[in-house]
């Protein structure tokens, strides 16, 4: 029995291997959790014939940390903007130049050029976002473009708020709030945004993620988080609504691009020709409820999508957007010690 | 006694030859306990010494900044360094939750293993085997079960607002309470698993001589089973505090990640904080924590076997 169990054993492990010779290559990718589109895989895979696996991870600094610390076998890593420019300084990422890659033609033009990847030469845009409000209008009938909903609650939300765990984006919200900027390093400012946030925790419920699930089943009624997700809590309850902070809110783009030590290049190349394509970038889009940065892409995504709010920045809204730096060293420290006395 | 010389040449030779006989055959299990246990461990202490780096990772140059930033705080905006008032919450936040959840396992496991152990002997695998089915189901499936119990719109407030009990569901998420519940829950059985081991062999004609001189239920069970079980009480006392120091999901996802346990405190160095250094650092803290459970192991067993005997 024993005897028969090793061979059960060897047999299976060969099958294993025998399923990856089949396809022609591998491709490992590691990215954010639920943020891959199944059919995008699927689609990927018959297409070149490669083996897809893909591997979550939940916040950016986890990623590079993960990446740093090296013998972690992905091919593909999809960081937000700001984390672009550091896996690029740091020189983790490989210059595969998609900028003259055959569907870079499909970029949309105000994203073919990026401060974080100057000539496009490491990265291609995966999905844009920004990060807002979101509010169960069930709830709190009020003006719902301000970020004091979260820093300075009206009664009816108070206790029923959930803040996203990103200590950038938080911090960042906070220090727009008060008049300053993200990533600052000027203490009267920071000690205000820390004061703020301070007095505002005991009205919040948590600072979690899920919030596409959590926030329709009733766990909390507001939220400071990403359009996306708020979008997809909408669909679920059409009470909740996303709402653009006038103090000021981020705007964020995550970009897909090639580690330095990636070990099956050529199948990643293709990887980010195949997601410029306009009609691969909408499954993502269809899938996630964010925009993608493909010009005519739109042609192959839902009809209420191309018009909602919380994925179409309205025009008065626009001029409130940003896009968050990665901080220095310096400002991290502070927000380091902010968010530990935060979340102490 | 004095032994001749002649005669004990061939003899130590022989327990030499032995020596060094057992020690090379356990070489490769010492190497591999020395490069898998304690050289990670080893790099853990080394990085605690060094600086960050600028986008996480560390720098080559010896800093015992790390270490400062453990015990004192410099306070970010008037300079003045005070003890590290946040660290030592989350610390004595996770000492609090891990005693509690021991204390919460120790009276929940204890009439289970009592239970389990008392069963004729052919039923006892079974009620061992239902007592291991949750091992079966991943951490991280098993604690969100529980919050789709304990959350606003779960089974029990839904359950008590159609019963009409409560009318506005009670807040049990993302509170200390969600959290002890998820963590005893998880670590029950590692309570339970030795509480029982020790049971079982507990001779039970002990008990029934102590009733039989009169003595009451009270003290059989003090005077009588709890001596005899103690090893099985601090084996899985032990088994229980340990992990629970170290928790890290449960808190995430049941305490909503409003309050930090010394899991995530380390996390957010290795990850946001990007202060790899420090992390280090909080994980030997976290470490010499554990070892000192370990220790008063090591030396209350001691000291009742001793007892014993």
């Amino acid at each position: 029995m024993k005897i028969n169990r090793i061979v059960a054993a060897v047999a299976a492990f060969g099958l294993i291997f025998a399923t990856n010779a089949l396809a022609e290559g591998q491709l490992n990718l590691f990215n954010w959790g639920n943020y891959t589109s199944p059919d995008l895989i699927k689609k990927f895979e018959t297409t070149y014939n490669v083996k897809v696996t893909s591997t979550d991870y939940d916040s950016n600094t986890t990623a590079l940390a993960k990446v740093k610390a090296g013998g972690h076998g992905f091919d593909i890593v999809v960081p937000s903007a700001n984390y672009v420019k550091v896996f690029i300084e740091e020189g983790l990422a490989l210059e595969v130049r998609p900028d003259q890659m055959e569907n870079f033609k499909n970029v949309a033009p105000e994203w073919r050029n990026s401060p974080f990847d100057p000539g496009r030469r490491y990265s291609v845009p995966w999905l844009w976002g920004t990060v807002g409000i979101a509010v169960d209008t069930d709830v709190y009938k009020g003006d719902i473009n301000t970020s004091s909903i979260v820093f300075d609650p009206p009664k009816e939300l108070a206790g029923k708020i959930n803040m996203s765990p990103e200590m950038g984006d938080v911090l960042g919200m906070a220090l727009k709030y008060i008049g300053s900027e993200p990533c600052t390093t000027d203490k009267v400012a920071l000690k205000k945004a820390r004061d703020l946030l301070m007095a505002a925790k005991p009205k919040w419920v948590s600072m979690d993620y899920g919030l596409t699930e959590k926030m329709p089943r009733g766990d909390f009624s507001a939220a400071l988080y990403w359009n996306g997700a708020v979008y997809r809590a909408g669909l679920a309850k059409s009470s909740i609504k996303f709402g653009y902070p006038r103090e000021g809110y981020e705007i964020w783009m995550d970009n897909a691009l090639v580690l330095k030590d990636a070990k099956n290049v050529e199948n990643a190349k293709k990887f980010l020709n195949f997601i410029m394509a306009p009609e691969n970038a909408a499954l993502n889009s269809i899938f996630t409820r964010y925009a993608n940065g493909i010009s005519g892409s739109e042609a192959f995504m839902p009809e209420e999508m191309k018009t909602a709010s919380a994925i179409v920045i309205p025009e008065e809204f626009k001029a409130a957007g940003m896009f968050f730096p990665a901080c220095s060293k310096e400002a991290t420290e502070y927000y380091t010690a902010i968010w530990t006395e935060l979340t102490k | 006694m004095r032994i001749p010389k002649a005669a004990s040449n061939p003899v130590s030779d022989m327990q030499r030859s032995r020596t060094r006989k057992n020690w090379l055959l356990s070489a490769p299990a010492l190497v591999v306990l020395a490069a898998a246990s304690s050289g990670p461990l080893l790099i853990v202490l080394v990085y605690s010494f060094l600086s960050a780096g600028e986008y996480g990772g560390v720098v080559w140059k010896f800093s015992t900044d790390a270490w400062f930033n453990v015990v004192f705080f410099r306070d970010i905006f008037d300079g003045t360094t005070t003890f590290a008032d946040a660290h030592m919450t989350i610390l004595w936040r996770s000492v609090r939750l891990s005693f509690i959840t021991t204390l919460i396992t120790l009276a929940a496991g204890f009439p289970t293993a009592y239970f389990i152990a008392t069963r004729p002997r052919r039923n006892r695998s079974l009620w061992l085997f239902l007592i291991t089915v949750p091992f079966w189901t991943n951490l991280l499936i098993r604690t969100f079960a529980i919050l789709e119990v304990i959350r606003n719109e779960g089974l029990i407030n839904i359950g008590l607002q159609t019963l009409g009990i409560i009318d506005k569901p009670i807040q049990m998420l993302y509170t200390d309470f969600a959290i002890m519940v998820g963590m005893t829950y998880v670590y029950l059985p590692l309570m339970v698993l030795p509480l029982y081991a020790s049971m079982e062999r507990l001779n039970f004609s002990l008990v029934e001589a102590a009733y039989d001189l009169y003595a009451t239920r009270h003290k059989v069970l003090h005077r009588i089973i709890i001596p005899l079980v103690k090893p099985g009480i601090i084996a899985g006392s032990i088994l229980v505090f340990i992990p629970s120091l170290g928790a890290f999901v449960t808190p995430r996802v049941l305490g909503g990640g409003k309050k930090m346990m010394l899991g995530n405190l380390i996390e957010l160095q290795f990850g946001a904080g990007r202060n790899w250094p420090l992390g280090a650092a909080l994980s030997v803290t976290l470490l010499a924590l554990v070892m000192a459970a370990l220790l008063m192991y090591v030396r209350t067993t001691q000291r009742h076997s001793g007892s014993v005997r």
